[in-house]
């Protein structure tokens, strides 16, 4: 606990050592706003919630969150400090979850400060805060899911720009599973039992349940063994290609 | 020699159709300074990740104080400190920074630890600059302290003194030596004099396999000149043509 304590404050503190933290915080705050009030027509909708603000959550994730998971395993690779963090008396998946929940724990730092807009269609109406804090519930368990799946793909490289755009093309998959366009595709080509199969796997079709204020069991354990699943590809990749 | 704090059996590792390490058996007792010598790319680094822990071996076993560094690592690591080969650190941390993430991460009182292990290295005056800003000579240092931070019953240092001046060599061999009596030391070198100046004994490894296993006198005796750098070249260039293999 003490080693995985240390190395969780080590790579929480290292998003912050560098602009690139705070570069992230501001995109990520900037985009969600933009995307909100302009693209999701949130003033003109009339209703006092916050549907259009997390209708981007997939999509805009599918960028930003690949962004903070990229050096997660790469640099230590590219640096050579894997090989003094492995031989540190830590267990191989204690450092894996330590990194993880690290980058986590950022994502969520970004996500708090979108609370304002909480704040604002607070004021401008009667929201059901349930529904919304739901939709930050979901959001935060998606972006675990992605950052899962940056993780284990971080590891497989030294280079941060492949673990980056490896990570888009899964995410982007994982996702767009359940898209409509994607789902209307695949109709007739595909049997029907592998499309419904293959869709509830999607990110997107769990997260807009939880986001419509649906907090149904079985998409909180999606999103948590999606999470277990990668961090323990993560492991066995760093178990085998130690070296490399 | 006392009994074994490093224990090396049988180490072998392939890369492929690559043999780097080929059955490489020794041990290292308290009190002793081994120099593993060997020209770049014999195996030296390969084998000291094996008894890291860091890299599966294919074959055989290394123990450190007895216990197994594959079947349990961590109980392994908290017996040695590794300085692994290039030093490497966290570049946008400083030296007070990264020694205090490794001293809490191996549960360490942090402060006191820091700034022994601060002091045995001479990193005093850099504590608070990012360590990419140092130089080559630092950093070395800085990987150095991390590796003494819990004041290890094993050392093993790839290439401690790599971009050090002389003076900073001399501070690092000095440091050796008064650690020397009661540790178990690896250093990997290609440094002839470091090995004459520090070791008690030195190993040396071409092409993956132990060649020779002496003194650092009692090697040098081996040639007519008694001179090591003639020994090393002797046996690390068994059945190779010395000009072919400089060019």
């Amino acid at each position: 606990m003490r080693a995985a304590w240390a190395t969780f404050k080590r790579e929480l503190a290292s998003y912050f050592a560098t602009p690139v933290g705070y570069v992230f915080i501001i995109i990520f705050l900037g985009l969600s706003g933009t995307l909100t009030f302009h693209v999701g027509d949130f003033f003109r909708r009339g209703q006092a919630d916050l549907q259009p603000f997390f209708a981007f959550h997939p999509w805009l994730y599918l960028l930003l969150m690949p962004a903070v998971s990229m050096r997660l395993w790469a640099e230590e690779r590219r640096s050579g400090t894997i090989e003094l963090l492995l031989t540190l008396p830590i267990g191989l998946g204690q450092a894996v979850v330590a990194k993880f929940l690290a980058a986590w724990a950022f994502s969520a730092i970004a996500l708090a400060l979108t609370v304002p807009m909480w704040i604002t269609v607070g004021y401008l109406g009667s929201p059901d805060h349930g529904v919304i804090l739901a939709g930050y519930l979901g959001s935060l368990l998606m972006a675990g899911a992605y950052l899962a799946v940056g993780a284990a793909v971080s590891a497989t490289t030294k280079s941060q720009a492949i673990a980056f755009v490896l990570a888009v093309a899964v995410c982007f998959g994982l996702t767009a599973m359940g898209a409509p366009a994607a789902l209307s595709l695949a109709t007739g080509r595909v049997p029907p039992g592998l499309i419904d199969t293959l869709a509830s796997f999607s990110f997107l079709a769990h997260f807009d349940s939880i986001a419509r204020g649906v907090i149904d069991l079985r998409d909180l354990v999606f999103f948590g063994s999606a999470i277990v699943f990668f961090l323990f590809v993560n492991a066995l990749v760093l178990d085998l290609r130690k070296a490399a | 020699m006392t009994d074994a704090m490093i224990a090396i059996e049988n180490l072998t590792r392939r890369f492929g159709p690559i043999l780097a390490v080929d059955d490489v058996s020794f041990s290292v007792g308290k009190g002793d300074v081994v120099g593993l010598l060997g020209p770049n790319g014999a195996g030296k680094s390969t084998a000291m990740k094996m008894v890291t822990g860091f890299l599966p071996p294919s074959n055989g076993r290394a123990r450190i104080c007895g216990i197994d560094v594959q079947e349990r690592p961590v109980a392994a690591s908290a017996r040695f400190g590794y300085l692994p080969e290039g030093a490497p650190s966290y570049p946008d941390m400083t030296p007070a920074g990264f020694l205090t993430f490794v001293a809490e991460l191996r549960g360490l009182p942090a402060r006191r630890s820091v700034a022994a292990a601060a002091a045995k290295t001479g990193l005093d005056e850099v504590m608070r600059q990012p360590i990419d800003t140092l130089s080559k000579g630092y950093r070395c240092r800085v990987g150095l302290a991390a590796a003494l931070l819990h004041d290890p019953d094993v050392l093993i240092l790839d290439e401690p003194t790599d971009g050090l001046d002389p003076n900073q060599r001399y501070q690092i061999r000095r440091l050796i030596e008064q650690m020397a009596p009661d540790k178990a030391i690896i250093i990997c070198t290609h440094i002839l004099e470091e090995v004459e100046a520090v070791c008690s004994r030195a190993i040396i490894i071409a092409r993956g396999r132990l060649l020779a296993d002496d003194t650092p006198a009692g090697l040098a005796a081996r040639s007519a000149s008694g001179r090591l750098d003639e020994v090393f070249r002797a046996i690390t260039l068994d059945g190779r043509h010395p000009g072919a293999a400089e060019a």
